[in-house]
């Protein structure tokens, strides 16, 4: 391969709208929490459990963390395109964030159905 | 008057060094630039580039006491003592005050600088009402001293792929044009995560910007009209 400067990934704008698109629903969800746990008489384990004992509650969390590790994904991912420049590496360290990002995702389900 | 001015001749300086010098000046209203000729008067070694001294040509950018800017419109009474003068930084220096602009013209070139129109050119021009030609305002009056793309972190580390605030105004000059026709080439040539989107709105260019434009704003117009165009 010759070494030269390849740019025109048309990925640029997409993962750009994603970033800001799932930062406005983490805003969203996380004043919302907060509300509902400012509105809770206590915060103990019994009160914590009746609140996530709603579907609804649980599906935005879900949401929420998929946004994050979505967000989380793309920021990360721009830190290696700034600081590791061998493309073999960075590939393998993308890999690597994505299959963590992944079982984060499934750990979260489990968290969230399995209380 | 106390300076403190960087030195590096290549070919015969190991690494680059801070030199202080004086100098006796009666003149209240002089500009930075007027100073730095002096000096070179007393040490003729001292290398910088300056051609038009009022700010048009943009040939004197360079670091002063931190921020750049064009020491010919850059009064002495303005600037703390003592003054320090550095190239501007992230480009690589070819002696003392002067850098090589070249990947800074690259980038610039990168965004075809000039109007793409297929049609066959009119008798007289190609007109504009008043109302397109002021879309134009804040975009044509770039100098290209370099002065935003060389205050900017992402131009710093990525400048052979990053286009920089510089070259994005001027790409959003000619996307702004209604007699251009290449919108959409011009919109593909950025859609990528570096060429534009490695821009994270720190506003360093306009701080710095001697003609006061605003790079930002244009980036800003730019991602508009490619989400305009996605939906």
């Amino acid at each position: 391969m010759v070494n030269r400067v390849v740019v025109g990934a048309h990925y640029g704008l997409r993962d750009w709208l994603i970033q800001r698109v799932t930062a406005v629903v983490m805003v969203l969800y996380i004043a919302t929490l907060g509300v509902l746990l400012c509105l809770q008489p206590q915060i103990n384990y019994d009160t914590w459990t009746a609140l996530f004992s709603s579907l609804w509650l649980r599906t935005a969390s879900l949401l929420f963390l998929l946004c994050l590790f979505y967000h989380a994904w793309i920021g990360v991912r721009d830190i290696v395109m700034d600081y590791i420049k061998p493309a073999s590496i960075r590939l393998v360290i993308h890999v690597l964030v994505i299959l963590a990002l992944l079982y984060y995702t499934i750990w979260s389900v489990q968290i969230l159905w399995g209380m | 008057m106390k300076f403190r001015i960087y030195r590096y001749n290549p070919e015969t300086d190991k690494s680059p060094y801070v030199q202080d010098y004086e100098l006796q000046l009666d003149a209240p209203d002089a500009m930075l630039l007027e100073a730095l000729l002096l000096l070179k008067e007393q040490d003729d070694t001292l290398t910088l580039r300056k051609s038009c001294r009022e700010g048009i040509c943009g040939s004197d950018a360079m670091n002063i006491n931190g921020r750049n800017g064009l020491a010919c419109i850059t009064p002495l009474s303005s600037l703390k003592q003592p003054i320090e003068i550095r190239p501007l930084p992230g480009l690589p220096v070819i002696r003392d005050l002067v850098v090589d602009m070249t990947q800074f013209f690259k980038q610039y070139h990168s965004i075809k600088p000039y109007l793409v129109n297929e049609e066959a050119p009119p008798e007289t021009e190609r007109l504009q009402s008043p109302a397109q030609r002021k879309h134009l305002d804040g975009l044509y009056e770039c100098i290209l001293c370099g002065c935003c793309s060389t205050s900017c972190p992402s131009f710093w580390w990525n400048p052979d792929k990053f286009v920089g605030p510089a070259g994005l105004l001027q790409a959003y000059r000619f996307i702004a044009d209604t007699r251009d026709q290449a919108t959409s080439e011009r919109l593909d040539n950025l859609e990528d995560p570096y060429r534009l989107f490695r821009c994270h709105t720190i506003m360093n260019c306009v701080d710095v910007c001697p003609k006061e434009l605003n790079p930002t704003e244009a980036i800003g117009k730019i991602k508009d009209m490619m989400v305009k165009r996605m939906v």
